[in-house]
């Protein structure tokens, strides 16, 4: 196939793939909250009820596009545009299988972390422009997370970056071959794992909309379209923090000849994303002073141990 | 008491953090295996108990007569004075509802009018699906409240026991009922 084609295929399908998931997710995660809480969860509207997000959609378009006379109208209207830009432009360093994914950077990973970065200033533009207490209770605790939580992501992916001695996420995936990164850097995993829930702010780590606490936390003021930017950006965060941990842990696309490395990647994908949800299902939200100790005080440590012991494996 | 602060002990602090949060997810997770509570109502009835307070009847006498004698006493009894009727009087000397009116929209199916009737006649039945699209259309009268049969008590006929004369009954032949005491009589 023409190699144009082929990128132009990949890009239109991954990003309708990314988008369509991202909002089947919404579904999921309801049906599977409502199972652990022995209820059934959505399941009236098609089949197993997953027409629901079509409905859900139609409601979204259908609300009034409000935006309050108090607010920073432009960056009010900018704010849910970027973040779900920033989550999107993040999977397109996501090598899927050979042959899918969009881009092969040299420094993927490094995309990576510096589009996740850029997330929480959607949260605070947002916050911001709201001009709404509770919305600003919200962003300054993204804010406060968001520092906290980046330092010891970034450190935690060093391990990985030792062993495989790149920052390109494709050949990160085939120094796997000889075995998954979560055995060397289970405590990597670890840190990783908690600190990309931190990144989509799901709970445990959902300080900065604490439905408790804070009404809606950031997204008080925004309803309509404009709210489900927020949302569906949540899960697509969700989905890439996910699709992140498969192809730097647990192998990417490798695995056994008996099914493609597509539907490798995607099962294991998914899976991550069920234990996310689990967690989501399960943990109770921390207070605000515990998370930031959480984060410097037991995190942070962690993985510079992680490191140390890493580097020096690897020096022996 | 000495504090413990060692490094131990805080592992052991931190341990028990993460042992738990496990616990809660493992336990969560074989939620996975159990059978939803739901009951999924339109498609499913749910359980009703016995003594379930539904939609109010007024309901007849094993004669197919009207029980209600329109005493007044469910409608001072309401807690939402949602029912008002009128009395009136047949020429057999039977009291009766010339019209018996309940707004359902204010009845909050507490069941004082079935406790303050002395003839049985208002009960309520476990019938809860009384949804309108139309406010108006919860208003019932007395033709729509009045069900055929005797309801909960099927024997019970009250002109049969006692109360004021009726034609065919004079006062004190009832079955619950004594003679007529003569006051102005001095026999025992």
């Amino acid at each position: 196939m023409d190699p144009l084609v082929n990128s132009l295929l990949n890009v239109v399908l991954i990003l309708l793939c990314v988008v369509f998931g991202a909002a089947l997710l919404t579904w999921l995660e309801r049906r599977l909250l409502g199972i652990w809480q022995d209820r059934y969860g959505p399941n009236r509207v098609g089949p197993f009820g997953t027409l629901q997000i079509v409905a859900d959609m139609i409601k979204l378009l259908m609300k009034q596009d409000w935006v309050p006379p108090f607010a920073d109208r432009l960056v009010f209207i900018v704010a849910p545009a970027f973040a779900m830009f920033v989550v999107v432009a993040a999977f397109a360093v996501i090598p899927m299988a050979p042959g899918v994914g969009i881009v092969d950077l040299n420094i993927g990973l490094l995309f990576f972390l510096a589009m996740t970065s850029l997330g929480v200033y959607a949260v605070m533009f947002g916050a911001y422009a709201s001009d709404n207490k509770y919305a600003m209770l919200g962003g300054l605790r993204a804010a406060a997370q968001m520092v906290s939580y980046e330092v010891f992501m970034g450190l935690s992916l060093m391990g990985v970056v030792m062993l495989a001695g790149t920052f390109n996420l494709r050949e990160l995936v085939l120094a796997q071959v000889d075995g998954w990164f979560i055995g060397p850097q289970i405590i990597g995993f670890f840190i990783f794992f908690m600190a990309g829930i931190a990144e989509s702010h799901r709970t445990p780590f959902d300080l900065p909309e604490a439905e408790h606490e804070l009404t809606a936390g950031f997204h008080t003021e925004y309803s309509g379209m404009k709210f489900a930017m927020f949302f569906i950006g949540e899960y697509v965060s969700v989905l890439m923090s996910a699709a992140m941990i498969t192809v730097l842990f647990f192998g990417g696309w490798l695995g056994p000849h008996w099914l493609p490395p597509l539907a490798w990647f995607l099962l294991k994908t998914i899976t991550l994303v069920l234990l996310m949800i689990l967690i989501r299902g399960s943990l109770p939200r921390p207070r605000y002073d515990q998370l930031m100790a959480f984060g410097w005080k037991f995190m942070l440590p962690l993985s510079l141990l992680n490191l140390v012991i890493t580097g020096a494996l690897i020096l022996i | 008491m000495q504090q413990k602060t060692g490094l131990v002990h805080r592992g052991y602090i931190v341990w028990d953090y993460f042992y738990s949060n496990i616990v809660t997810l493992v336990k969560v997770a074989s939620h996975t295996f159990t059978k939803a509570d739901t009951v999924e109502y339109p498609e499913q009835m749910p359980y009703l108990a016995p003594r379930f307070r539904g939609r109010i009847v007024l309901t007849r006498d094993p004669t197919g007569e009207e029980r209600c004698v329109a005493c007044n006493l469910c409608a001072s009894a309401c807690p939402t004075d949602c029912i008002s009727l009128q009395k009136t009087e047949d020429e057999s000397g039977r009291w009766s509802a010339e019209y018996f009116r309940i707004n359902f929209s204010r009845c909050v199916f507490c069941g004082l009018c079935e406790e303050a009737c002395p003839t049985y006649a208002i009960q309520l039945t476990q019938d809860f699906e009384l949804a309108e699209y139309d406010r108006q259309s919860l208003v019932y009268e007395k033709q729509h409240l009045l069900i055929d049969g005797p309801g909960k008590h099927p024997d019970y006929n009250f002109y049969e026991m006692c109360g004021k004369a009726v034609s065919g009954r004079a006062k004190g032949a009832g079955s619950q009922e004594a003679q007529p005491v003569n006051i102005k009589s001095l026999l025992p």
